[in-house]
């Protein structure tokens, strides 16, 4: 039914809300045990459980609003300091926040609700949760219960209610706000009120043109009443006059609304808020006494109810223009039309490569001038489209704040995370791939690079570990590190347990990066104690495989007793790529841009497989050979010389082609067993070019010097 | 006979607003001056403020010609809205000459 899809929608943002409060939530939990007033993240924390609270009940999700407000009464007796928010605590909510996002997770898929008390884990963190309750019980009862119903019993509100155009349209259904403030206490009277609403000429169908004046037996408060209408809050005005007001208060009420008086003060006698008496006498005084003074008063006291409500009100205020702001500056779209448009552009780009051969063909000036203006524009739409696609690597730092805290009371160690270049940005793609294997990469840091407090100590370091996440751009890549302030890698111990593995040939000189790599060999594991965080020889081999997978590349430097750091390198974006076409034989290949250094005639002897670039050595890999490509080599042959990873080595090559764009199509399951081949991409002309994996070539041409060296002494 | 039934079936809601509204329209122009429109929502399966707010105006429109608009059926989910915003006694007097 179409009124499941529009429940959809607005349940899709909730979703997305709840899990941006619970981020938030976490944040301020992470942080507040170092800040020196807490108040304000306390607060935050408060908010955001309150708010959810809020939402899930207006969408009967009644086992979330159960949940989340046993966790909200424990943070309202922290705000009241009757409760210290200790370590235990923090490590406590941030359990429940897991919960609560876990039963968010189940609304999304679309399952039923699970009462929290019916099962085990909450039932458990809501035991935990009642300890933190029940240490004071007798001020508890006074101050977690509302505010209002500590007067005891319920009391009479009268609520304003005129919704504003857009709300039909936004998806809310004021009557769903009604139903919901019915569940919060008693709807005595209603009055509808249909003086907005034209006739059917006039009258936008889609438009909201309704007012409700409401009188509400209730025990909850202010706030609790607001907060019903939290969602519409920008698009409605809610006037709510207290129990127990002055006629005044409803006189102010009525000024206020753009029905006139007399038509007003019916319905409210009619919602037996006033009586007709109050009212008729409350006017006659005013008319009376100095109306021009006391009409200025009463502006000026608008709004300006009991302190408590003002307060409440400014901060809606400021939550609803933060969230307004923010979305003016930014609009939420599906990845999918996103990745959709990435493949377009990448087709305009095959396109444009093929029209520009057709152009030079032609020998036709005009039309090449044309094509080349064309082309640069199609550049920078291909830039633009996938700039879209880029995300700031901060988010996904922050996700490690919590491992890290988590990670560090597990393993008993006193470990903060420093994080640097949040603001690094790179393809959403890339993002969503990277998260496990820096995971991985930070646990193992906290694991096995921090050393423990005894150790630190006697080597004089603070006692705080210190685990740090960096990210900056570098020549058309990313670069994540993660280092460690602890023992660094044992050199020996490693190539030790190499040789034991038989990952090393014995008697063989190897550079320190050459030894630390094994690290990322399957099976190697140095750990004496196998923790249950890592330890158990599978890791970082996949961490090293899960980085190539995405065309990247890591390394590792260490320093004994000084720190260890793991560098990540991936490129920026996974669809399109600045290529340089070299041809052998028939065939055409792809070198990314970035890699290439330059470009020299081939010169030497035949049977080598090096050669001389100003005075040094160049090791080259003959691509007809590596591929076999059948014919024989160019007269003149070239090496297009590629730098990677601060090395250089050289692929000789039949013709050099020049610079084109390469959009990456992945290649086939079929060619996965294929090394040195990161992708395909399709020519201007229609044929394939292959797309070399430069680091898994150089690794090549590394190991066979390798062992030619080895085999030589 | 100077009366006609409309029938709407199935939703009242902002997903039909600008349909129904459309349709409506064209009812009470079919009635004479003076007739009266009879609305037949027995068979609405779910109603929203808009379709309250179409309700509303329709009669408004109605009055305003010199016509008048009855509910000639009300099914449970049009009832359940009507009592919950009140309007039970605004449009009940034309069930109850209905009938």
């Amino acid at each position: 039914m179409a009124s499941d899809i529009n429940l959809d929608q607005v349940l899709q943002t909730f979703i997305v809300e709840a899990r941006e409060l619970l981020e938030d939530m976490e944040a301020a939990l992470l942080r507040v045990a170092d800040e020196a007033d807490p108040r304000e993240s306390i607060n935050a924390i408060f908010r955001a459980a309150h708010t959810i609270k809020g939402s899930s009940g207006l969408f009967g999700l009644d086992a979330i609003v159960a949940f989340t407000h046993v966790a909200e009464s424990v943070l309202d007796r922290v705000r009241d300091g009757a409760v210290t928010l200790d370590e235990g605590l923090v490590a406590l909510l941030l359990a429940c926040g897991d919960y609560i996002g876990r039963m968010v997770d189940a609304v999304e898929r679309g399952e039923p609700q699970v009462d929290p008390h019916a099962d085990p884990e909450g039932a458990a963190l809501l035991a935990r949760l009642q300890v933190h309750l029940e240490t004071h019980e007798a001020p508890a009862a006074v101050t977690t219960a509302a505010p209002a119903a500590a007067e005891g019993g319920p009391a009479r509100w009268h609520l304003s209610l005129r919704f504003g155009p857009d709300v039909l349209r936004n998806g809310m259904d004021p009557l769903s706000f009604i139903r919901y403030l019915a569940t919060l206490g008693e709807i005595e009277h209603l009055v509808t009120i249909p003086d907005a609403v034209p006739a059917l000429d006039a009258l936008d169908p889609e438009g909201c043109c309704l007012g409700f004046e409401i009188a509400f037996v209730t025990t909850v408060d202010k706030a609790a009443i607001e907060n019903v209408f939290e969602f519409v809050i920008d698009d409605c005005s809610l006037r709510i006059v207290p129990p127990g007001s002055q006629v005044a208060r409803y006189i102010e009420l009525i000024q206020s609304l753009p029905e006139g008086p007399s038509r007003l003060g019916e319905i409210l006698v009619r919602c037996g808020s006033v009586t007709a008496y109050e009212l008729e006498t409350a006017l006659r005084v005013q008319a009376d006494s100095a109306p021009a003074r006391k009409i200025g008063a009463i502006l000026a006291e608008q709004g300006t109810v009991a302190p408590q409500v003002v307060e409440a009100a400014l901060v809606k205020q400021k939550q609803g223009k933060d969230t307004r702001g923010s979305e003016n500056q930014s609009v939420r779209v599906d990845a999918d039309k996103l990745d959709r448009l990435i493949n377009l552009v990448g087709e305009l780009i095959i396109a444009t490569a093929g029209a520009n051969l057709v152009a030079k063909r032609t020998r036709n000036l005009e039309l090449m001038e044309r094509n080349s203006t064309l082309a640069d524009l199609v550049e920078e739409v291909r830039d633009s489209a996938l700039q879209l696609r880029m995300v700031k690597i901060g988010a996904t730092f922050n996700r490690f704040k919590r491992v890290v805290h988590d990670v560090a009371r597990e393993l008993g160690k006193d470990i903060e995370l420093a994080v640097s270049g949040e603001d690094t940005e790179l393809d959403k793609t890339v993002v969503e791939k990277i998260g496990d294997p820096l995971m991985h990469l930070v646990r193992n840091a906290m694991d096995h690079g921090i050393d423990s407090p005894e150790r630190r100590a006697e080597r004089g370091k603070p006692a705080t570990g210190t685990v740090s996440l960096n990210a900056f751009h570098d020549s058309g890549s990313i670069v994540i590190q993660v280092s460690d302030d602890g023992g660094g890698l044992d050199r020996e111990r490693i190539l030790a347990k190499g040789l034991e593995r038989g990952l090393v040939e014995p008697g063989r000189t190897m550079t320190d990066a050459e030894v630390y790599a094994l690290i990322f060999e399957p099976g190697f594991s140095t750990a004496e104690q196998i923790t249950n965080l890592s330890g158990r020889g599978v890791g970082m081999d996949v961490v090293r495989r899960n980085i190539e997978a995405l065309r990247g590349n890591v390394s590792i430097a260490s320093e004994p007793g000084r720190g260890t750091t793991v560098t990540v390198r991936l490129p920026l974006t996974l669809a399109i790529i600045n290529g340089f076409q070299v041809g052998v034989g028939k065939s055409v290949f792809v070198v990314p841009m970035d890699m290439v250094d330059e470009c020299i005639e081939f010169s030497a002897e035949t049977g080598q497989d090096y050669t001389g670039l100003r005075g040094q050595v160049l090791p080259f890999i003959r691509l007809r050979d590596l591929f076999d490509v059948p014919g024989r080599p160019a007269a003149r042959q070239n090496i297009v010389v590629v730098k990677h990873a601060g090395q250089k080595f050289g692929l000789v090559v039949d013709a050099l082609m020049g610079e084109a764009q390469a959009v990456i199509k992945p290649l086939s399951r079929m060619f996965v067993q294929v090394r040195g081949i990161s992708g395909s991409s399709i020519l201007g002309s229609g044929d394939v070019a292959l797309i070399l994996d430069v680091p898994v070539l150089m690794q090549q041409a590394q190991e066979a010097r390798g062992a030619a060296a080895h085999a030589a002494s | 006979m100077n009366s006609s039934t409309f029938r709407i079936d199935g939703e009242l809601t902002i997903y039909r607003a600008a349909e129904l509204a459309a349709a409506m329209k064209t009812a009470l122009a079919g009635v004479a001056d003076g007739g009266a429109l009879a609305l037949d929502l027995s068979e609405v399966a779910e109603m929203d403020c808009a379709g309250v707010q179409l309700l509303l105006a329709a009669r408004r429109s109605a009055t305003e010609s010199g016509r008048s608009l009855r509910l000639a059926g009300r099914s449970a989910a049009v009832d359940e809205v009507l009592a919950i915003l009140q309007l039970t006694g605004h449009f009940g007097d034309a069930v109850a000459e209905a009938h």
